[in-house]
């Protein structure tokens, strides 16, 4: 029962230096008889690094979708900085700072970088019902697209339909657009999945030099990105959480071990400051 | 290389053939007035195609039943002639009003489903209003059509006479208003968000665009536009028929798109200048058979590829993929 979900008041969080921006309280999700999501509770602090791992079929996708509102839960709760938005449709959470990227690049394919970012920052600049007036138009707009543009290593390619960008271009294109949002909280998922070797390195410096005031939640497989990433971590088994904790004591954590990793130990494991 | 900013101002930039297209326009009821009909003709099916480009190119709503609206605006044009005052322009007015209702009404019926059942909710709505018009013979004339809808002339100075000079001029400064208003629009903001919707239903969903809303205020401006078409058709005609329901306008318009292209405005005007000619050729030389040969070059048409076709000098090329 999500009743039985310790209470804790979000204002609790004004003597700690970094309050909580995102909150599960007792999550839950049942799919018929599965249950895929399973009284997760979770808090991520403002401007934190905090990724989530577990096995395929974790449950980590439909902790993100209950996120943004793809979703909605059987059970319990969501708290963008101490606000109820588990009603809000998905566009209206975007509106409040909650923005996600995806495992699989979700682009506008005819429309160039520049296109598309313009119309996003339009869109959250409250333009986007504006139809009499040319895209581009607006305080700042083209030079908050230039920012990104130069950020995201995609100035040289911005002209270029989105179809036709190789893949580390798009996969920088699906990060820039989740920032030209604006975002308090940053959903990751799967950053550098498929990136090929030798477009790996700039994706990964970008990662790194994501705002330091956008609280990233960093949904990953891969383990060497995790640990240089993340200050926090949480291990999500069968829908529910096995546990949290700084990056050294998860790697040193036998269960994680056992649960996620199978009982061999890959060689990233055991040296957390490794990479 | 360019500028961001530059880059964006050449998006919406006038191109300069477009002034050229619009004055050849204006010109040509002076210059060939013995077809001011047939121009009036293709004029309406311009700014009937460019509705349905609207929602077809920019947002990927794909309609089959987009004669609803044109309908719609011929018979409230044709009605509100006869019933309630003469005036064109009052009678247009009243007619975009009615089908933007309609389009408004309407929109809540493509929000969900796939493009199939679009098309099937599109093309079964076409033909509830023509059946409609049908049955309610006492206010339309049921098929017999709506007769004798005499129009004042414009401005009260210039009179719509057999000849079809105004009435091409008429609809033509219609159409031109109507289309630079959709064109601010596809260029605006709005229009990039529409096709973000177009590309990304999901991502758009997932920056904030209010999808749905996008799609309602698209589709009702596209209908409103459909009626503006539909009510000059039966203001410059003077007549309104079950035919402007019927599911063959529908198909028709799709077909200048076809011709054209979609998601560039102009795709509709293009399609309808080359159809209407070609039918009127085509019609002139084998009255029976023209089908037949509008049929083989649409064929042509979509195996060679549009971009192809009108560039001969390619045809013997190897492709280089």
């Amino acid at each position: 029962m999500d009743l039985d979900a310790p209470e804790q008041d979000v204002s609790a969080g004004t003597s700690d230096p970094a309050p909580t921006v995102l909150a599960a309280r007792g999550l839950t999700k049942s799919f018929g008889g599965i249950t895929a999501t399973d009284n997760v509770t979770l808090e991520i602090k403002r401007g934190a690094r905090h990724a989530l791992i577990g096995p395929n079929g974790a449950g980590k996708t439909t902790l993100v979708n209950l996120f943004t509102g793809v979703l909605e839960p059987t059970a319990g709760s969501i708290l963008l900085q101490g606000t109820d938005i588990s009603g809000l449709a998905p566009h209206e959470r975007v509106r409040r700072g909650l923005v996600r990227t995806f495992q699989i690049n979700q682009l506008f394919p005819s429309m160039t970088p520049l296109q598309t970012l313009a119309m996003v920052i339009s869109q959250h600049e409250g333009l986007g019902a504006r139809w009499w007036q040319a895209l581009g138009i607006g305080r700042g707009l083209v030079q908050r697209c230039d920012v990104l543009l130069e950020q995201f290593h995609l100035a040289d390619v911005m002209h270029q339909r989105t179809e036709s960008l190789p893949y580390g271009k798009r996969r920088l294109l699906e990060i820039a657009i989740a920032l030209a949002c604006q975002p308090s909280v940053l959903l990751l998922d799967e950053p550098v999945a498929g990136v090929p070797a030798g477009e790996r390195e700039e994706l990964l410096q970008t990662v790194a030099a994501l705002p330091q005031d956008v609280s990233v939640l960093l949904i990953e497989h891969d383990m060497d990105l995790v640990f240089s990433f993340a200050t926090r971590v949480t291990v999500m088994v069968n829908g529910a959480i096995l546990t949290e904790g700084d990056p050294q004591t998860i790697a040193n954590d036998a269960r994680v071990r056992e649960v996620y990793l199978g009982t061999s130990t890959p060689s990233g494991m055991d040296d957390p400051s490794h990479g | 290389m360019k500028s961001a900013a530059q880059s964006l101002r050449e998006l919406s930039r006038i191109k300069p053939w477009e002034p050229v297209l619009w004055l050849l326009a204006f010109a040509s009821p002076q210059l060939l007035g013995s077809h001011a009909l047939m121009i009036n003709d293709i004029v309406i099916f311009a700014l009937f195609a460019v509705s349905l480009d609207l929602i077809l190119g920019y947002t990927g709503i794909v309609s089959l039943g987009h004669a609803a609206f044109f309908g719609m605006g011929a018979y409230a044009a044709a009605l509100f002639a006869k019933l309630v005052h003469p005036d064109p322009l009052l009678g247009l007015l009243f007619a975009i009003a009615v089908a933007t209702v309609l389009g408004a009404v309407c929109s809540f019926t493509i929000m969900r489903g796939t493009d199939l059942t679009r098309i099937m909710v599109t093309l079964g709505m076409a033909l509830v209003l023509m059946e409609l018009a049908n049955k309610l013979d006492w206010l339309t004339g049921g098929s017999d059509g709506l007769q004798g809808v005499v129009m004042a002339p414009l401005f009260g100075r210039f009179e719509f006479g057999l000849s079809g000079i105004t009435a091409a001029y008429y609809s033509l400064c219609v159409t031109l208003v109507l289309f630079v208003l959709v064109r601010r629009l596809v260029f605006s903001p709005f229009g990039a968000t529409l096709m973000a919707v177009r590309d990304n239903r999901l991502r758009a969903m997932a920056i904030g665009i209010p999808v749905s809303a996008r799609l309602a205020a698209v589709y009702t401006v596209s209908a409103a536009i459909a009626g503006a078409a539909g009510a000059l058709l039966a203001q410059t005609t003077g007549f309104a028929s079950l035919d402007v329901f019927e599911f063959h306008r529908s198909a028709d318009v799709m077909l200048l798109l076809v011709i054209g292209g979609v998601g560039w405005l102009y795709g509709g005007v293009v399609g309808a200048i080359v159809f209407k000619i070609m039918h009127d050729i085509l019609s002139s030389i084998t009255p029976q058979y023209w089908t037949f040969w509008i049929g083989l070059f649409l064929v042509l048409l979509v195996l060679v590829g549009r971009e192809r076709l009108i560039r001969p000098w390619t045809w013997m090329r190897r492709s280089k993929t």
